[in-house]
Formats: structure tokens, C-alpha cells, sequence
């Protein structure tokens, strides 16, 4: 094996040559314009989410350039699917920062991808927003400088719906899971699960089921829950799979016998109309809804829904608002670091700088990105669903809105580990209520 | 089998050439090219079972069998190094392809190609619902590794992947070339052609096919280790069917009858499925559909034998 | 990813064993399998004829599965302001004009024109198929879930052992089912036009030798695969939502079961798509982990002992 020795010289010496002429260059003037890589779901079954989170990244992008653009600069966009597999989502990204070379990145909706792409744009020292992927473990396992998550993660936006579900059916005996099979089902019940047995130590887990991603039937999990009769049954699935689960139980019986707790079926509701009944409880990834009762004041607020009903025909779920935190984090990031460089035009350093701590408002309360790991605090906003004048779908009734900084794992503890500290007086936080329409 | 002609040592030349060339120029698609590559090294295995008339679909077995050796690796054992992932990678599928060849060789067309699909349907379900093992189907990061200890930086470390890649996918197809034209190689197409000639002259037509068939294994497991480590990622999509479907129309688009058909076919393959699903409002599996069907109907021998075909028009005239 | 262990503990099989055996569980798990072996029958049968008589396996069988599901769901928000029982009428018209439509496409402008050539080409073509067939559902149906439900809606729900099913399920489901094999053996059997199919599904060579028109016995027999893949399709509708890739699924599924029970044979797909259905169905009960696995462990297990399926007629070695 004497010639792998001289291979291993040569290969190095080519790499080592293409370092030296790859070498990027530092442009300090004010650009034509700031372009912004995203990536989201256009096709597979998360497009549910992709397809509106486009919708409003287009809608934000114009309305930021009609007012002059980020720091005068006017911003454009490339979208990269998700949907079309690993191998082309990592060759388009590179494309993205190597051959468009963009000036930011969105990436991205699944926690998947953004296993993917977080190392990937740290490796091209890419600026990046996770701006809706929601493993706490991401950020947890490692520091990054390039990446920042816009929007909360899976651990208080569980807790959320755990304590919301302890204040308002505080004597449930029995509860049954039923999550899409893969890493946000799997991840979300355990924080869930641990955060309850820490919380209600005497509630026995009666079945946990984890039907297959895209499952057509859930027939038998619901004869199953049927004949078991929980108290309460949890769920994070989404999409038609959320939308199936619903339908199906709700044609049987089910959702009458027992108490749901859909924790992110803010984006089905819409979807689902008249197939939803009264009393479920319904969790949002944030405090997103298109009838925020602390934002129902607000003009922009409400222009930006109406102007997003009237392009889309469905009013914003929460992926239009994490689109929306996005788009506040890069233009406060922006704004900040070209204050801090005397009001000239940033470097991309000069940028990612800036990032920690900032603070920036989207279409919900503010949104802080902590320093210690990027990631972002965000209120949570879970509610009941009810039938009500004027809508022919559900809205949600007996809102709370948990402030983000009680309910996040605190920075450099693990999500999982922080959960078992916590004790039952946890769940009687003080949080403030709103009725619908009041 | 055609021979080695000149002309086609030429083109092999001005393939390996631009496919050393173009990545320098164009950076981001360095990844594509391994891809491109390491794709072409599977289907090669693809071209060998079909030498024997048998086509499997199921071969991402091996192509996953490969990627989750290095995943598992990362995993369990930290960041390695990636000759290791290739040796063992290689191992893994070898062993595989023995253990499910000793049962599959001993059937024929549809039924070797229903066994070998329900085989890695039994792999993909396993990859995908031991989520405590695999991670279920996000499937398990493969961070970067070293070669031959020595530790790359990211930018280096993409032509590093990308020349080994291309020096293995080199060795690879003038091994499977000469495979192909060594005795053994005739007796598997004679497994085609006749096989109960084959068995009267004594041979066994299933030791035959298992030997063609571990081969084409451990060349998807090769594949599969690269494509990890380019992609820093294995999910249970390696297994399904629909990717062993891939390697066979990679096979058939790019022509069965000789080893260079893999990556003309592989090149066409992920460069529409790029190209498309960047730019034509991810309509590639409509054009790709349409390619092969053109291909299958007019133009039998895959993109190799049009072209050879266009060759011998333009000599005539 | 996540950190520790998920919290579910060794399950003891034995006493769940017990459980199910000793109870009602055991009928309520057999009804949540009669309801889908009856989908699966459906599309698996016409994967089998198909086979049985074109010798092609056609992986776009899925496709027609998902494309009829969707016209289905498309025809049956239409007419449901008319009135809701159109809404039956409307998924046997989805299912026949995806069956005639498409499947007669598909047979006449491509297959044809491989019968003869290499089986892989054959096979690569339906595959080519699928791959156009997936990109079109997108573009014409988009990726947001559809949902239609009237038919399932109409008829009231039955309550068994305390537990309630909807009859659509338990009642309507089977019982296509079970016209669609016997509709099937009575064509086969008692028909001129089935009589010429099974002639060529004996023996090709013979059958065109006497004068059958293997052209014509081809299309018509691709039409009733194709067509029972889109009823398949459309019966399921009404129960779950459709969404992309929906047909990816089925076609491995069918594909598991008409390879177990033997390609070609009708009734034997109608007992194995049962017994996977049924198999399942009690896994979802004992061990929710291994659903996925039942069907392709069991085909693995049956191919490995019995290479022509469990009913399938041992072939003679071709020489």
C-alpha cells in the first residue's frame, strides 16, 4: 500500500490549493440587493406548512421593499423544497450560498433538515434562521455561531400545552398518546411524558401508540382507545395525519368518550371545519392566532391577516407567523449591526454579531434570541376549541399565554434533564386568560 | 461486451477529466458530482445482476446497508475515519448480500425480484421503526470524517470526498469491465442466455449468480458509504423501494451493456432531478418519467448506445 | 435527538397474548382488519390479474389506486350539495373512468409496445409511469390534504362490544369486497370474454395459436386491474385523507400481498389480504412497534418456503 501514501499527498495538496483560491471575498458596499436563501416544504406531506410559510415569506418580502427594504437595500428570495430528499436540499443549499450567493438563510421546517443544514451553514459561515424546525436537541448538543432559532422550541411548547391541560382538567386519571412515528412524535411525548410524571406523578400512560408517518387508518388505535377508555389522549401529529386521526375518532365516538389534547392542531382547525367539536385543546408552536387577543388592536396585525386571507383563501396558521419572526430577526440583526458600524454597510461577521440578544417583534409578543445558544424565547399561546358567529370552522376560547422565559430549559441544560427538576407546584404558574371576541 | 475501444478509452478520459474539472470551476456542485458518482458505483452492481437477466428491487438494501455502517458509526463510536467507513461499509454489505443472496440465487425473475424487494422492505420497516437504534425516519447524522486521519476543513474536505470518489468509481468500473469478460462474467449473461446449457457443463448457475450477486453488494454498500458521507446523513429512504427502483432506471437509462452506461445514466438522472427541482416548480419526476419512457421505446441500449449508435452513423458517412 | 430511552416498558407478551385472547378485543381487532383487508383486496387482485394474464407487474398500480381516490373525493364534493347519495354513484364513476381512461392509456400507448422485450423493460415502464403519475396528482390536486367524507357520513354507526364502528367501515367495505371476488370468479368462469383471459393467462402461445386476440384480451383484462386499483382508491376516500405520496404506499402493500398469495390467484388474495389485515390489526393491539414489518416478514417467511405463493400453481422450469 506504498501508493496511497503518494495519493494522500497529492489529494491534499489539490485540497489545499483549492482552499487558497476559494477564499471568500469581504464586500463592505452597500449591495443591489439582500438576498435570502429559504427553505420549505413544497411538496410531501409537510407542504401544510411549506406552501403557507412561501405565501407569507413573498407577502413580507414585498411589503419590507415597498418601504425601502432592509437598511435601503430592497430583499429578494430563492426558494429550495424540502420535499425533494436530502441529496437535493444539500446540493441546492450549497448552490444557494456558493453559486447565488445569498446573503441569509431560512432553514428550514423539519427538524431533519435542519440536522442537515445548521452544520452545513456553520461549515460556509452562512448566516442562518432555523425559522420553524423544532428539536430542542439541535441547538442543545452544540454552540453555533451562524445558525439562530426565530421561534421556540419543542420543550416549552409542550410544557405549555401540559400545564394548560393540568390547570383546566386538573383530575384526569388516564392518558393514551397516538404520535406520528419519528423524531417530533417520539420527541414530543417524551418531554411531555416526563414533564407530567414530574408534574401529576399518579396519571398512568394506559397506551402509546406511534402509527407509521402518513399512516391512511387509524381504525384499529381507535378501537383500541375506544376500549380503553383514557381520560385524556395527547397528540402532536399534523397535517393529514392530524386531520385523519380527527375525522376518524370523531366518526366513532371517540373525541366525545375522551379528552383531546391536539398540541398543535392550531394549523388543522381551519382544515378540519365542522369535523372538530367543542372542548378540545388545541396548542399553537408559539403564540400564534389569527385572533391573538393581546395583537386584536393592532392595524398591521389585522391587515396582514385580511391581506393574507384574501391571497390565500385561509387565514395565517403558525408557520406565517415563524415566516414572519424570520424576516423581524434578520431585519433587526441588520438594523443593529449597521447602527454598530457606524451606519455603514455590515459585514456578514459583522451581522451574525449582532444577532445575539436581540430582540424583535413578529406578529405575537416579542422574540428574544438568547446569546448562551441562539435560541429563540417565544410566548405560547394554547386555547379550547369552540364554535362561534361567523366563522364556519372552530375558534379557540379560554386562551393562556405563557411567557417564554418561565417555560424554556434554561441555557446549557438539556431539555429532558431540566424537565425532571421540575416539581407539581410548576403547573400552578400564574398565567392570564382570554375569552374569544373579548 | 463490447471491447475496449480506443474511442471509448477516450471518453472515459474526457469523462473522468470533467468530472475532476468542473467541480474546481463551479464549487457547489462538487457534491453533486460524488453523488453522481457514488450513484454510478450502485448501479454497476445493477448492471452485473442484469447481465444475468435478473433484476432486483430491492439492491437498496446494500446502498443502505453501507450508509448506516458509517451512521452507526458516528453514533455509537464518534466521528471515524473514512477508509474505515468504506472497508467497513463494504464489509457489512458484502456479508449481507452473501446471507440474503444464499436465499434469493435460487430463484428467477419475478420471484428473484420479489424476494429481493421483500427483503428490503424488511430492512426499510426495521431501519424505520427501531427509532432507539437508527433514529427512526429522520434518520442518523454521519459527521464529517477524517481520511487517512487527517482532519479536512469543509471546503477541502468536499474535493477530498470528490476525488476519492472518483479514483474508487474509476477502479470500480475497469474491475467490473474485467469481471464482466472473465469467465465468470460469460457464464452469468450464459445464466440468460440458457442456463440449462450452463448446468450441463457442470457449473452451478446459483453459485455463479451468488458470486455476481455479493459483487454487485458490496459495490452498493460502497455506494451507499459515499452518498452518507456526502450527504452527512442515511435514512430509511436509502432502503425503500422506490430508490431501488432508481438504480435499475439509472441502469436501464444509461445502457446495460457496458459498465460506462452507470454514470452517463446516473449523470442524467440527479442532474434533471437538480436542475428540475430547482427550477421547473419541482415537475422532475414528470420529466424523468417521460426520459425513460423515451429511452425504453426508441432507444433500447440506454444513452451509451445512442451514442455509440450516432458514431457508427457519422463513421458510415 | 432525543436523549434517554422513551419511557415504554418490555412489553409482556404473554399476558397481552392472554388479554386478547381472552376478551372482546379479539373481535373488535378482527372487524379493524375486515375493513382494511377489503381495500387492500381490492387493489391487490387487480395487481394479481394484471399479472396473471400480462405477465408485466405494474408498479403504477399504486397511482391508479391514489388517482382514483382523489376523483372519488373531487366528484363527491361536487354532487354532495345536490344531494349526498350521489355521492355513491360517484365513486363507482371515479373508479371506471380512471380504470378506462388511464388504465387504458397506459396499455395501449405503452405497454404495447413492450410485450415481448425484456421484463425489466417492462417493468421500468410502469415504473416511468409512476413517476409521472405521482407528479401529476400534484400538480392537478395540489398537496393540501383533501377530505371527503358524505358516503361514510350517510349511514349510521354500529356499536359492537361497546365499541362504535362506522357500517361504511364494517359493513360497506367487506361487502364490495366480497361482490368484487365473486363478480370476478363469475367473469372468469362463466363468461366467453373470462373464459379467452384464462385460456391466455394458461397458455399464450396456444390460446393466439387457436385465433384469440391477445391484443383485446390485454386491454380489457389492464381496464379491470386498473379499474378495481381505482375503486380501491375511491371506496378508501371517504375514510382517510388524501395526501401525496398516498399510492407509494399501496403499491408495496398490494404488491407484499399478491406475492404472498401467489400471482394470478384470485381467491388466494382475497384469504391473504384477510390474514395480513387480520395480522396487523392484532399487532396494533400486542406490539404497535412491528406494524409496519407484518406484512413484508410475512412475505419474506412465505416466499422463502413457497417461491409461487401460498395458492400459486407450481410453474415448470422454463428450459
Amino acid at each position: 500500500m506504498k501508493r496511497t501514501g503518494k495519493t494522500l499527498k497529492l489529494l491534499a495538496g489539490v485540497s489545499l490549493l483549492l482552499g487558497v483560491l476559494g477564499a471568500p471575498a469581504t464586500a463592505q458596499d452597500k449591495p443591489k440587493e439582500l438576498k435570502i436563501g429559504i427553505t420549505t416544504f413544497l411538496s410531501g406531506p409537510a407542504a401544510v406548512f411549506g406552501e403557507p410559510g412561501k405565501a407569507a415569506a413573498e407577502m413580507i418580502a414585498a411589503d419590507i421593499n415597498k418601504k425601502g427594504g432592509i437598511g435601503g437595500v430592497p430583499v429578494a428570495l430563492s426558494f429550495v423544497d424540502e420535499g425533494a430528499g436530502g441529496e437535493a436540499l444539500v446540493s441546492n443549499y450549497r448552490r444557494l450560498v456558493q453559486d447565488e450567493k445569498v446573503d441569509a438563510t431560512f432553514a428550514s421546517i423539519s427538524s431533519g433538515s435542519c440536522n442537515q443544514l445548521v452544520p452545513l451553514a456553520e461549515d460556509l459561515k452562512m448566516l442562518n434562521f432555523m425559522w420553524d424546525c423544532g428539536a430542542a436537541s439541535i441547538l442543545e448538543a452544540k454552540k453555533y455561531r451562524y445558525s439562530f432559532r426565530s421561534q421556540a422550541n419543542a420543550t416549552p411548547e409542550m410544557l405549555a400545552v401540559l400545564i394548560y391541560l393540568l390547570k383546566t382538567k386538573p383530575n384526569f386519571k388516564t392518558i393514551a398518546v397516538v404520535n406520528q412515528d419519528y423524531a417530533w412524535g417520539r420527541e414530543s411525548w417524551e418531554i411531555f411524558s416526563t414533564a407530567l410524571k414530574q408534574m401529576k406523578p399518579d396519571v398512568q400512560v394506559v397506551a402509546e401508540l406511534f402509527p407509521k408517518f402518513g399512516a391512511p387508518d387509524y381504525s384499529t388505535e381507535v378501537s383500541r382507545l375506544m376500549a380503553l377508555r383514557p381520560d385524556v389522549v395527547f397528540t402532536t401529529s399534523w397535517g393529514g395525519d392530524l386531520d385523519t386521526l380527527v375525522r376518524q375518532a370523531g366518526q366513532r365516538g371517540l373525541l366525545q368518550q375522551s379528552t383531546f389534547v391536539l398540541a398543535i392542531g392550531e394549523s388543522s382547525v381551519q382544515r378540519l371545519g365542522k369535523d372538530l367539536p367543542e372542548g378540545l385543546i388545541i396548542g399553537a408552536r408559539g403564540d400564534h392566532w389569527f385572533m391573538h387577543p393581546e395583537k386584536k388592536s393592532d392595524a398591521a396585525f389585522k391587515a396582514f391577516n385580511e391581506a393574507f386571507k384574501a391571497k390565500t383563501g385561509r387565514w395565517p396558521i403558525y408557520p406565517v407567523y415563524h415566516m414572519a419572526q424570520a424576516f423581524a430577526a434578520l431585519q433587526g440583526a441588520y438594523d443593529k449591526a449597521i447602527k454598530a458600524n457606524g451606519g455603514k454597510w455590515p459585514t456578514r461577521e459583522q451581522v451574525v454579531d449582532a444577532a445575539p440578544n436581540l430582540e424583535f417583534v413578529g406578529f405575537g409578543r416579542p422574540v428574544k434570541l438568547r446569546a448562551e445558544d441562539n435560541q429563540g424565547l417565544e410566548a405560547q399561546l394554547v386555547g379550547v376549541s369552540k364554535k362561534a358567529d361567523g366563522f364556519d370552522h372552530m375558534v379557540l376560547d379560554n386562551m393562556m399565554i405563557f411567557d417564554a422565559a418561565k417555560i424554556t430549559a434554561p441555557a446549557g441544560q438539556k431539555s429532558v434533564e431540566w424537565l425532571k427538576t421540575l416539581k407539581p407546584d410548576f403547573a400552578k404558574m400564574d398565567v392570564p386568560v382570554f375569552q374569544h371576541g373579548k | 461486451m463490447a471491447g475496449r475501444s480506443p474511442a471509448l478509452a477516450w471518453t472515459l478520459a474526457a469523462v473522468v477529466v470533467a468530472a475532476g474539472v468542473i467541480p474546481i470551476l463551479i464549487p457547489s456542485m462538487a457534491t453533486l458530482v460524488v453523488l453522481i458518482l457514488a450513484k454510478g458505483i450502485v448501479v454497476l452492481g445493477i448492471i452485473i445482476l442484469l447481465q444475468a437477466g435478473q433484476v432486483s428491487f430491492g439492491h437498496a438494501m446494500f446502498f443502505a446497508a453501507g450508509a448506516y455502517t458509517a451512521g452507526f458509526w458516528g453514533k455509537y463510536l464518534g466521528v471515524g475515519d473514512l477508509v474505515a467507513y468504506l472497508v467497513v461499509g463494504t464489509v457489512v454489505a458484502t456479508i449481507l448480500g452473501l446471507l440474503v443472496g444464499l436465499f434469493v440465487v435460487r430463484y428467477r425473475e419475478i420471484f428473484f425480484g420479489m424476494l429481493n424487494l421483500a427483503f428490503s422492505m424488511v430492512l426499510w420497516s426495521l431501519l424505520e421503526k427501531m427509532f432507539h437504534l437508527t433514529n427512526g425516519a429522520d434518520g442518523m447524522r454521519v459527521p464529517r470524517p477524517t481520511v487517512f486521519g487527517m482532519v479536512f476543513s469543509p471546503e477541502n474536505f468536499q474535493y477530498v470526498l470528490l476525488y476519492l470518489t472518483l479514483a474508487i468509481a474509476i477502479a470500480a468500473t475497469f474491475a467490473v469491465q474485467r469481471f464482466l469478460e472473465s469467465p465468470t462474467g460469460n457464464m452469468l449473461r450464459a445464466i440468460k442466455s440458457n442456463e440449462t446449457r450452463l448446468e450441463y457443463l457442470g457449473v452451478s448457475a446459483r453459485r455463479i449468480l451468488l458470486i455476481g450477486y455479493v459483487v454487485s453488494a458490496a459495490l452498493g454498500g460502497i455506494g451507499g458509504v459515499l452518498v452518507a458521507v456526502a450527504q452527512q446523513i442515511a435514512t430509511p429512504e436509502f432502503a425503500y423501494w422506490t430508490k431501488s427502483g432508481e438504480f435499475v432506471f439509472i441502469a436501464i437509462l444509461g445502457g446495460v451493456g457496458n459498465a460506462m452506461g452507470a454514470f452517463a445514466g446516473s449523470a442524467v438522472f440527479e442532474l434533471v432531478r437538480f436542475y428540475a427541482s430547482a427550477q421547473l416548480a419541482n415537475s422532475w419526476q414528470l420529466i424523468l418519467g417521460v426520459v425513460l419512457i423515451a429511452i425504453i421505446l426508441f432507444a433500447p441500449d440506454g444513452l451509451i448506445g445512442l451514442w455509440k449508435r450516432q458514431r457508427a452513423a457519422r463513421d458510415e458517412s | 435527538m432525543c436523549g434517554g430511552r422513551h419511557g415504554s416498558p418490555v412489553p409482556d407478551l404473554t399476558s397481552k397474548l392472554r388479554v386478547l385472547m381472552n376478551s372482546t378485543l379479539f373481535v373488535l381487532a378482527s372487524l379493524d382488519g375486515l375493513s382494511y383487508a377489503a381495500l387492500v383486496f381490492l387493489v391487490s387482485v387487480g395487481l394479481s390479474l394484471i399479472f396473471g394474464v400480462l405477465r408485466v407487474v405494474n408498479v403504477a398500480h399504486g397511482s391508479l389506486y391514489a388517482f382514483g381516490a382523489y376523483l372519488a373525493a373531487t366528484l363527491s364534493l361536487l354532487v354532495t350539495p345536490i344531494s349526498p347519495w350521489l355521492t355513491y354513484p360517484a365513486l363507482l364513476v371515479a373508479s371506471l373512468v380512471i380504470g378506462i381512461v388511464a388504465g387504458g392509456l397506459i396499455e395501449r400507448l405503452l405497454l404495447s409496445r413492450v410485450y415481448g422485450r425484456e421484463e425489466v423493460l417492462q417493468l421500468l415502464i410502469t415504473f416511468a409511469v409512476f413517476m409521472i403519475m405521482d407528479n401529476l396528482q400534484r400538480m392537478i390536486w395540489g398537496v393540501q390534504p383533501i377530505y371527503a367524507a358524505e358516503p361514510l357520513k350517510l349511514l349510521p354507526n354500529v356499536s359492537i362490544f361497546g365499541v362504535s364502528y362506522t357500517s361504511y367501515q364494517v359493513i360497506v367495505l367487506p361487502v364490495v369486497a366480497v361482490l368484487a371476488l365473486f363478480g370476478l370468479r363469475y367473469f372468469l368462469r362463466r363468461t366467453l370474454m373470462g373464459s379467452v383471459i384464462l385460456a391466455v393467462t394458461e397458455d399464450r402461445e396456444a390460446a393466439t395459436a387457436i385465433g384469440i386476440n391477445a391484443q383485446r384480451v390485454y386491454l380489457i383484462t389492464f381496464i379491470i386491474g386498473a379499474t378495481l386499483a381505482a375503486l380501491g382508491g375511491a371506496l378508501a376516500s371517504p375514510t382517510t385523507s388524501l395526501v401525496p405520496g398516498m399510492g407509494t404506499e399501496m403499491i408495496v402493500l398490494s404488491f407484499a400481498v399478491a406475492a404472498t398469495a401467489g400471482l394470478g390467484q384470485i381467491e388466494g388474495t382475497a384469504i391473504t389480504a384477510l390474514a395480513i389485515g387480520m395480522a396487523r390489526a392484532f399487532v396494533i393491539y400486542l406490539q404497535p412497534e412491528f406494524e409496519v414489518l407484518v406484512p413484508y416478514l410475512i412475505m419474506v417467511a412465505v416466499l422463502l418456503v413457497r417461491p409461487e405463493g401460498l395458492f400459486g400453481a407450481t410453474k415448470l422450469r422454463k428450459i
